[in-house]
């Protein structure tokens, strides 16, 4: 019988095509105004690393004096978001976890060997060899550099798989030289595409930001005295030159470590409380300790990853797609009414009140569908618009995936079948007696 | 087959209740073709409407086929309804989208039978109403007496137990009422069970026996086409 009420659907729509037409039109133009924003809220509130994500956590350490802290922009969970040079060396000479890392932002400018190319600037990450199995990035040759290269400084680099393509097209990468700011860097490792989002090992760095195409060890970078490419908060004007930066209260290493288990996180905790307590009492803090360490989930909520707005502005749009449900119900009171002497000759021949409820809810359902693939077809245009206004960052989350496909045809269909519920129940109670009485 | 015993049919509102039927008995006996004539308002419909399952009663009883209908549930009466009773309207009440074979398959597919079965009912039902030719045309290209066919097809497809009629040829001119009436009787040769609904008295001296409702009562029962005064007859 589906086939057979599927078939009726079709006719019915045929029958009345304005009012069909209306109908798909209500349902198409609230799927995809509700979409079109879910799909980027959805992209920035997705867990970008969803089979590590409860093993990631960031240290924070309470270094400022509390009147400079509460004057800070960059706040997580009333303390700062990053941390000073001399304590996230002070972590990791502490090794007291699984894995960590501390890391800034450089930029460079690459030189390519092929004739006539011209240099161009290319983002890049100093960081710790933990890093890249910390992340689980995925390399397409090669391999991350060592704790000996963290050690030693070496002039090693992983590059993204689309840097090595542009520097090296139709060539292997591995083992060859990039020129960085007239430094050769001997390549190590080549990554297949990451790019996660938000970018949230960087949060200060850029949210939705690309993944940087260059990264080495941070002991190189800082040997090196790269500038940081990036956030960098002062309490205080530190002693001038690089080393007076480093060994000042500034903030702009972005930390990471990985406890695989409920005791190394407690572990680490207490560590961190100690570490605080200990520069009270050699006299580098002059307040009780303050520390925290945040998942990544509380990680990105606290940074602020999903602007309010953006909730404010879905909740707005699916505000818009419960209107044109409505009205929908409206409209498909009249359809059904329209078609109640068929319905009460369909009664007379046999059909129950549940075959004339199933028949009309499957057609609500087929209605559904077209209102789906319109939907869907105003969320693409309308993902297209938001790629034109926004900015390059936010652009990038403007795309839909199988996922949200599918989300967005389920929703047309569903969210029409619900709302198709009380017009088709009153179809089902038609009466038949009084319909045959009447024509 | 038809057993209506001091069956009563109350409409109510807030300030009047009228009895549709009052005290209403009746019994039509396998085979028989049974005409119910009355005065417009009489009640004719609201019997009509009751005996084929579209409406429930108030008091009394209602026996088809030996089966009491009272209590019985929507889908129980709907399921007794496809297999036993076949309608035939004033207003044919073909469905406008559907073609004939269409229409024709509409109670057959409630049944649940196989496409095969269907087709070949389907068939049969046409070749019975003479419009073999017409399986494919749509009721909008069928004259009125073509489509009250289909409609009279519709109703046999089913192979039902009892054929009740509203006022078939209503909306039929001369020469399309008598084709119709002529289907009927030869159904009715061929053992088919008829009530009939008319206020057409050329109509009923047509059918076996008639039964003359006034105000919800029966209040006169004829056999052959003749009104008998103050008798009621049941069997």
């Amino acid at each position: 019988m589906i086939k057979y009420y599927l078939a009726l659907a079709l006719r019915s729509m045929q029958r009345n095509i304005v009012l069909t037409v209306l109908m798909i039109a209500a349902i198409g133009v609230g799927i995809g105004a509700s979409m079109t924003v879910f799909t980027v809220l959805r992209t920035m509130s997705g867990d970008p690393i969803p089979q590590k994500s409860s093993e990631l956590f960031v240290p924070q350490i309470d270094n400022w004096l509390p009147a400079h802290l509460n004057e800070s922009p960059n706040l997580v969970g009333g303390l700062l978001d990053q941390l000073s040079y001399r304590d996230a060396m002070a972590l990791m000479r502490a090794r007291q976890a699984k894995r960590q890392t501390a890391m800034y932002g450089v930029s460079f400018t690459a030189t390519p060997t092929i004739a006539g190319a011209k240099p161009f600037i290319v983002r890049g990450l100093a960081a710790y060899a933990d890093f890249f199995p910390m992340f689980d990035v995925p390399f397409r040759s090669g391999s991350a550099w060592t704790a000996a290269d963290d050690a030693g400084r070496t002039n090693v680099v992983v590059i993204s798989g689309k840097l090595a393509d542009r520097l090296f097209p139709g060539g292997r990468a591995v083992g060859r030289t990039i020129d960085l700011d007239r430094r050769g860097y001997r390549i190590v490792g080549v990554l297949k595409p990451w790019d996660p989002q938000p970018h949230f090992y960087d949060v200060p760095g850029g949210a939705f930001s690309e993944a940087e195409d260059v990264f080495l060890p941070f002991s190189t970078a800082i040997d090196r005295q790269m500038p940081i490419y990036g956030d960098n908060n002062c309490d205080d004007l530190p002693a001038p030159g690089w080393y007076g930066h480093l060994n000042s209260e500034c903030v702009w290493l972005q930390f990471w470590v990985e406890l695989p288990t409920a005791a190394a996180v407690q572990r680490f905790r207490q560590f961190l409380y100690n570490y605080a307590a200990d520069q009270r009492s050699i006299g580098r803090f002059r307040w009780a300790p303050r520390v925290n360490l945040q998942n990544l989930h509380q990680w990105l909520i606290g940074e602020k990853v999903v602007p309010d707005e953006m909730r404010v502005s879905t909740l707005v749009a699916f505000g818009f797609l419960l209107v044109c449900l409505v009205n929908s119900i409206g409209l498909m009171l009249a359809k059904f009414s329209s078609r109640a002497g068929e319905l009460g000759v369909r009664r007379a021949l046999g059909a129950s009140k549940a075959d004339i409820f199933i028949q009309c809810l499957i057609e609500t359902a087929v209605i559904g569908a077209f209102g789906g693939i319109a939907g869907l077809a105003l969320t693409v245009a309308g993902l297209g618009m938001e790629r034109m206004i926004l900015t390059e960052s936010a652009a990038r989350l403007a795309h839909l995936n199988v996922a949200m496909i599918c989300t967005t045809f389920g929703l047309a269909v569903f969210a029409t079948v619900c709302s198709g519920l009380y017009p088709t129940w009153r179809a089902s109670r038609v009466q038949p007696a009084w319909q045959l009485k009447a024509q | 087959m038809l057993k209506m015993t001091r069956l009563s049919k109350i409409y109510r509102t807030e300030v009047v209740e009228t009895y549709a039927l009052r005290d209403f008995s009746i019994h039509v006996q396998e085979g028989e073709f049974v005409a119910v004539t009355g005065p417009s308002g009489s009640g004719k419909t609201t019997f009509l409407t009751i005996a084929g399952l579209l409406e429930e009663f108030n008091a009394g009883r209602y026996e088809l086929d030996g089966i009491d209908v009272r209590g019985l549930n929507d889908s129980r009466r709907s399921r007794l309804r496809n297999e036993k009773i076949g309608f035939i309207f004033q207003a044919f009440n073909l469905i406008p989208d559907l073609n004939v074979a269409d229409n024709i398959e509409v109670p057959l597919r409630y049944r649940g039978l196989p496409a095969s079965e269907r087709r070949r009912r389907i068939h049969e039902a046409l070749e019975r109403v003479g419009l073999s030719a017409r399986a494919r045309h749509y009721p909008a290209e069928l004259s009125g007496g073509q489509q009250q066919r289909v409609a009279i097809a519709r109703a046999l497809a089913g192979s039902p137990r009892l054929l009740l009629a509203d006022e078939p040829t209503g909306n039929l001119d001369t020469q399309m009422a008598r084709g119709v009436m002529q289907l009927l009787e030869e159904l009715h040769r061929d053992g088919a069970t008829i009530v009939m609904v008319t206020h057409d008295p050329e109509l009923a001296i047509r059918a076996q026996r008639e039964v003359h409702i006034v105000d919800g009562q029966v209040i006169a029962v004829a056999a052959q086409p003749h009104l008998v005064a103050g008798a009621e007859m049941q069997a």
